[in-house]
């Protein structure tokens, strides 16, 4: 069993207005050395095989074909085994 | 004019779908009938009209979802062999989606819902879905989106604008294309665009609520009169039936 968290983000050549408005907040709270902001998407779920290069590839086609949209969004994606502990 | 079968499909979150069939049925007295999304054939349909408004929430993306529902794949056959296919507001996002028509349609420049009447200048009137005027024309016609930003690479861009695929952009009442007449940040101005074969129409502005006169505006007819009339020289077939 793995475990799949992907990040989807605007394209940087994209402008990101959400960021951009969040940026202004984050300059109101005083923190005017922080920039770039860039809003995403975070998405995670567990993919049932034994092999790991079989849950990376699955991870990467659902992210290619629903998950993003490769006009407007580049993704990134971590795979990591899944240990038999609890899970909060 | 011929008598065009329209097929309005309902998704669940349609809400513009009861709009399509008033103008193309009530109106404009034409046949037209809802199609479940969860139907795998679109029957006997000259043109098809996807509506906005939020299919399935929005959730992911912006018609992200509703692309998967069982009609689409139906409806992608039927525009791959040339059928008439509208997509307007969410329809127009849908068919981004689902690969029919180029680029996306991003979050509003503003991040604001724009709701409101905005001006659109005629730049084809050689489309299916514009030969009723002239191009340069000015149309009034409301909006109602957050996620109407069109975007697409500089290439495809001017592709479209060379193969006259752009059939409408934002403008002033006199037709100007400037900044401030562009309600979303959409690229170029760009409010409607075709395929390349010019069967598939995407556009984010409503003509559908501008075609009753009761409503006060009835400039979105062009639309609707200008496809049915296309038909009479495109296709008669099944009025021979």
């Amino acid at each position: 069993m793995f475990h799949s968290t992907i990040t989807v983000k605007l394209r940087t050549s994209i402008l990101d207005p959400q960021g951009k408005a969040v940026e202004h907040g984050v300059h109101s709270l005083g923190y005017e050395r922080v920039s770039h902001v860039r809003i995403g998407k975070y998405i995670e779920f567990d993919v049932d095989v034994k092999d790991r290069a079989e849950a990376e590839r699955i991870t990467r086609e659902t992210c290619e074909k629903l998950l993003s949209n490769p006009v407007m969004e580049d993704f990134s994606i971590t795979v990591e085994e899944k240990k038999n502990k609890v899970h909060a | 004019m011929p008598n065009v079968r329209f097929g309005v499909i309902v998704f669940p979150g349609s809400n513009c779908d009861h709009d399509a069939l008033h103008a193309a049925g009530t109106v404009m007295k034409q046949d037209a009938g809802f199609i479940w999304h969860k139907d795998s054939s679109l029957g006997n349909v000259d043109a098809v009209i996807i509506p906005g408004w939020f299919s399935y929430g929005d959730y992911l993306r912006c018609g992200a979802i509703a692309r998967f529902s069982p009609i689409m794949k139906d409806v992608v056959r039927f525009a791959h062999g040339g059928g008439v296919v509208m997509g307007i507001c969410n329809g127009f996002q849908i068919l981004t989606e689902a690969g029919l028509l180029p680029g996306a349609l991003l979050r509003n420049d503003s991040l604001r819902f724009a709701c409101k009447d905005v001006y659109l200048r005629v730049e084809n009137s050689d489309s299916r879905f514009t030969g009723d005027s002239k191009a340069g024309d000015v149309l009034r016609i409301p909006i109602a989106h957050g996620d109407g930003n069109f975007f697409t690479d500089d290439e495809t861009l001017n592709r479209l604008e060379g193969n006259g695929q752009v059939v409408f952009r934002y403008s002033t009442p006199a037709g100007e294309l400037t900044e401030d007449a562009n309600p979303n940040g959409s690229s170029r101005n760009i409010a409607g665009i075709v395929n390349e074969a010019g069967n598939v129409l995407g556009m984010m502005p409503h003509p559908e609520r501008a075609c009753d006169a009761v409503l006060g505006n009835t400039d979105g007819q062009i639309v609707f009169k200008s496809l049915i009339q296309s038909f009479s020289f495109h296709e008669v077939v099944h009025n021979l039936s």
